[in-house]
């Protein structure tokens, strides 16, 4: 039966904020995203409020409603009393924009750190072969809709900026542990899970696997195991005694190659009316373009003239000189062969930087 | 900062517009290419809607049928789509399809294994053999995630929250992209020679819809006002099973593979009625008893498939009917069950997300009782005309891959189709793009003209002195499209339909919105998605209009039969002068070798 919701929603952004309430009419088997929606329809035009699926399948829509992290689309109103006030807020550990919308760039930043699955060898005609049994226990933690409801709940960053900088969180220790039981994967992040993460910092009191709309077993399946997989390690019992009163300092983790602009890009972030001049970038190997042989791709990011801009580095220099040639002799091969050679110094430039 | 009004400004090679699978797989094929590569997505990368997509994507890999091939993959994808489909595309979709699910595996994906240690495979309407290779009931969920963490670890430039709202040009060229930061409601402009729209579909113009709020058709938009034309819009399919009760889930889908694992459907009379809809098209391959039916589950050679299995337009038209026959179920559905047909155990782990689903927004446990089902608006075949091997529009510079393309399905499309179709053609299209970069002598230029314009018209809403409210508009024109173009449409509903669209079009430019500024502004950018909303539906309507027979996800209550003649045709729409103009063309003709594909009987 239809009723008057009443609610109580925080309304601000970066500057400010304070609650608003509002007395909303709500149907039967709505949830609390449905009453949001209404609100944002014929009160309150200017909510702000992340959603996609409404399904519980994206993670889009996570606030904090009576104080406890949640899907706005998977609460549903007959979870409460008709009488009670639902207080809806943003999640507490990101930064918030406006309203109900938070900045998550937090994990997206978190994400690029975490090494890649790597495959033994080429899947070419299908040739991996895993057993179901094996798999399942990736697929776990693959259910992850990156809800980031973990990550707000988390003691360790919920009230501790200090500590973002060198915490993962659990969606990422959850990523680790993934590629970790992945059957094929060739790669040990044991080290890195513990010195660049912060896994050290979890003490496992499961506050994330409580929140997990997906029901993923953060603590047990995955961040338990891959602690067991760390220690196994890192602290053999007979050199223990060694460490006890030692500490090194804890090395600053930055974005993963370390150098160079994030590829997130975020409002603001160049000067209106100035060109970004986006280096140019080698082909990376087994590019299959029908229409492009390897090679000629590097020469054809050059071969297309820049736009005008100010070189800035050596490189740069170089390749703005070699890409005039080009267009002079678009044929000449030694041209194509040398702006393969540079794009080759470029990436190798790129990648000692980089270590 | 010299003015708010002021564009930030960056330069790239390709940009790909939308962060779906297929524009994810652009941009990873684009760099890879070598080409420098910008995403730009409307929501949070990760979140777009390929995340829904639950069944899994159609390959003949032969991994649990031996006998499937792209041969018979191909003539599924025919047959589904009533004929109409661009014979090249569905040729090449069927062809590439196994190669980018093994990529896929190889960038981390963890697909369920058969019992040899393969990919499994599922059943799925209208694939003859097991072809969909799965996660549960999460294959969009596993698919997005790997080519996001694909695309991350490569280091593609990723522009998120951020709404393209205009195509820009230099003469008949593509020059770049103008839109808005959802975030901050600061403009941004793209300079690149290279656009591939990656946008999907247009379902947010109906009521009952699977879709999200993306879903408002605005790569269709952009590339018809950019001089593009869009193919079959009068295709819009429903899908069959959608969530009825409670209403506030109304539409939401539930995967075809309830039914790939045995699922029945039944009226209020206990009956599984889907053996009185079986068409002539498809009767030799259709199983007309229950018992050979069930057997098939087993035995896909000697048996027939059950005709819940049909293509998802049968399915949609049949349950529809049963429905206004007054044989539906309490909410105004019909009965899907898979709790006699399956032990709990299987239920949860084959339907994980569908048990949940039920579980906590409807209170259904589906592995005791029958789901109420109806059908949901749920994909448009229809899309942005492109050349079958390189997805380039007749717009220089501009691409499309995925929903937003049309062609490949014909007049509907087979479940697990959609997955494949994103995968072969997104890589095509990103590659594409990035070689005619390469083969530019000189760059196109943005013109500060259009920039301006672009923004005049991005900020009008705010100037506007008028009182109408975007969602209320919104809210009127899905109300109209629900009722007027929805599965069974007739003449004077379609022509009254045009004129609600002329009324609505009226009261958007009275649109204005309310609210402190341009920072995250819902009604704002609502204001701004109702005119790709509005174009859109324009043209499906217009095309439902023109096409004078029933056919795929067209339906015609006028004219119920399917009409060779109409069967040679396709419908091409362009704006002239601000109008949309209608132009019937041939479709292309396959070689002879595979015609004789449909000459074998069965």
């Amino acid at each position: 039966m239809g009723y008057d919701l009443r609610m109580r929603i925080w309304r601000g952004d970066a500057s400010g904020g304070d609650f608003a309430s509002y007395a909303v009419p709500v149907e039967e088997g709505e949830v609390v995203l449905d009453a949001i929606h209404r609100l944002q329809a014929e009160q309150a035009p200017d909510l702000a409020v992340r959603w996609n699926c409404k399904a519980g399948k994206c993670g889009s829509c996570s606030a904090e409603i009576n104080g406890k992290p949640r899907l706005m689309c998977m609460t549903r109103l007959s979870t409460f009393d008709p009488t009670e006030t639902i207080t809806v807020t943003p999640m507490r550990t990101f930064p918030v924009i406006r309203d109900l919308v938070t900045d998550v760039t937090f994990n997206y930043e978190k994400a690029r750190e975490v090494p890649a699955f790597t495959p033994p060898h080429s899947n070419e005609d299908g040739k991996f072969r895993m057993q179901q049994v094996d798999v399942e226990r990736g697929q776990e933690f693959r259910k992850c809709i990156e809800c980031f409801l973990c990550q707000n709940t988390c003691h360790v960053i919920r009230d501790h900026e200090e500590n973002k900088p060198a915490f993962a969180g659990p969606r990422f220790f959850i990523r680790y542990a993934e590629l970790d039981m992945h059957p094929l994967d060739t790669l040990d992040r044991r080290k890195m899970a513990q010195n660049d993460e912060g896994l050290g910092y979890c003490n496992i009191t499961k506050c994330c696997t409580e929140v997990c709309p997906e029901g993923i077993h953060i603590t047990d399946n995955g961040i338990i195991p891959l602690k067991e997989r760390v220690v196994d390690t890192k602290y053999d019992p007979v050199f223990l005694g060694l460490r006890i009163g030692r500490r090194k300092d804890r090395r600053v983790v930055g974005p993963a190659g370390g150098s160079g602009p994030s590829p997130i890009k975020r409002p603001g972030g160049v000067q209106p009316g100035v060109a970004v001049p986006v280096p140019p970038r080698p082909a990376t190997v087994g590019a299959t373009a029908a229409a492009s042989t390897p090679g000629s791709s590097v020469a054809a990011t050059a071969l297309a003239p820049a736009p005008p801009r100010t070189p800035t580095t050596a490189v740069d220099k170089v390749a703005a000189g070699s890409s005039t040639a080009l267009d002079t002799a678009k044929t000449a091969l030694p041209a194509v062969g040398a702006a393969a050679g540079i794009g080759f110094l470029a990436w190798a430039i790129r990648r000692s930087r980089r270590k | 900062m010299a003015d708010a009004n002021t564009a930030e400004y960056y330069d790239y090679d390709v940009v790909v517009i939308g962060a779906g699978g297929s524009g994810l797989r652009a941009a990873i094929a684009a760099h890879e290419a070598g080409a420098r590569t910008a995403v730009v997505c409307k929501s949070l990368l990760g979140k777009a809607h390929t995340v829904m997509a639950e069944g899994g994507a159609a390959a003949a890999m032969g991994n649990v049928w031996p006998e499937d091939t792209w041969q018979v993959h191909f003539r599924d994808t025919m047959r589904g789509g009533k004929m109409l489909n661009n014979w090249r595309m569905a040729q090449v979709h069927a062809q590439e399809a196994p190669a980018r699910v093994y990529e896929l595996e190889e960038w981390g994906a963890l697909f369920d294994r058969t019992p040899d240690g393969k990919i499994s495979q599922r059943d799925f309407g209208g694939h003859r053999y097991a072809r969909l290779a799965h996660i549960g009931d999460r294959t969009g969920l596993e698919m997005i995630r790997t080519l996001q963490q694909r695309t991350v670890e490569l280091g593609i430039d990723v522009f998120m929250e951020c709404t393209v709202t205009r195509l820009l040009k230099d003469g008949d060229r593509i020059s770049g992209a103008f839109g808005y930061w959802r975030e901050t409601g600061s403009f941004i402009r793209f300079t690149a020679p290279a656009v591939v729209l990656a946008t999907g579909g247009i379902g947010r113009s109906w009521t009952v819809t699977s879709n999200s709020w993306e879903y408002s058709g605005d790569g269709h938009a952009l590339a018809l006002w950019a001089g593009g034309s869009l193919i079959n819009m009068e295709f819009v399919q429903f899908h069959p099973t959608g969530m009825v009760w409670p209403p506030s889930v109304k539409g939401i889908l539930i995967t075809e593979s309830v039914r790939g694992e045995g699922g029945v459907l039944r009226n209020s009379d206990g009956k599984r009625f889907m053996f009185d809809y079986i068409p002539e098209f498809f009767k030799a391959e259709t199983a007309d008893n229950e018992e050979e039916a069930d057997a098939w589950y087993a035995d896909h050679i000697n048996n027939r498939r059950p005709p819940e299995l049909l293509p998802r337009d049968e399915v949609a038209r049949a349950i529809n009917s049963e429905i206004k026959a007054g044989r539906g179920s309490p909410h105004g559905g019909v009965f899907l069950d898979i709790s006699t047909r399956r032990s709990a155990e299987d239920i949860k782990r084959r339907l994980p997300s569908m048990y949940h689903q039920f579980k906590e927004l409807g209170d259904v446990d589906i592995t005791k009782e029958p789901m109420e089902v109806a059908p949901t608006c749920h994909y448009v075949m229809g899309g942005i005309e492109v050349d079958a091997d390189t997805q380039a529009s007749i717009v220089p510079g501009l691409y499309a891959a995925g929903e937003v393309s049309g062609g490949m399905h014909g007049s509907n499309r087979l479940g697990g189709n959609s997955l494949s179709d994103l995968l072969v053609f997104g890589r095509r299209a990103g590659e594409n793009a990035a070689s005619y970069v390469a083969s530019l002598s000189t760059r196109p230029r943005v013109s500060d003209v259009d920039v301006q314009a672009a923004t005049d018209e991005a900020v009008e809403p705010f100037a506007n002195p008028g009182s109408e409210n975007p969602f209320a508009v919104m809210k009127d024109l899905q109300e109209h499209m629900q009722a007027l173009v929805g599965i069974i449409r007739k003449q004077d509903e379609l022509e009254r339909a045009l004129k609600e669209i002329e009324r609505l079009k009226e009261r958007a430019k009275n649109v204005s919105v309310q609210g402190t500024g341009r920072g995250y502004n819902p009604g704002w950018h609502t204001a701004l998605d109702l005119r790709s909303m509005l174009t859109v539906s324009e043209c499906v309507a217009r095309a439902a209009l023109e096409r004078k027979e029933s056919r795929g996800g067209h339906t015609r209550d006028d004219y119920p039969g399917t009409d060779p003649e109409w069967g040679k045709l396709n419908l091409v729409l362009r704006e002239r002068r601000g109008s949309i103009d209608i132009n019937r063309q041939p479709l292309p003709q396959m070689p002879d070798e595979l015609k004789a594909l449909f000459e074998e009987g069965k």
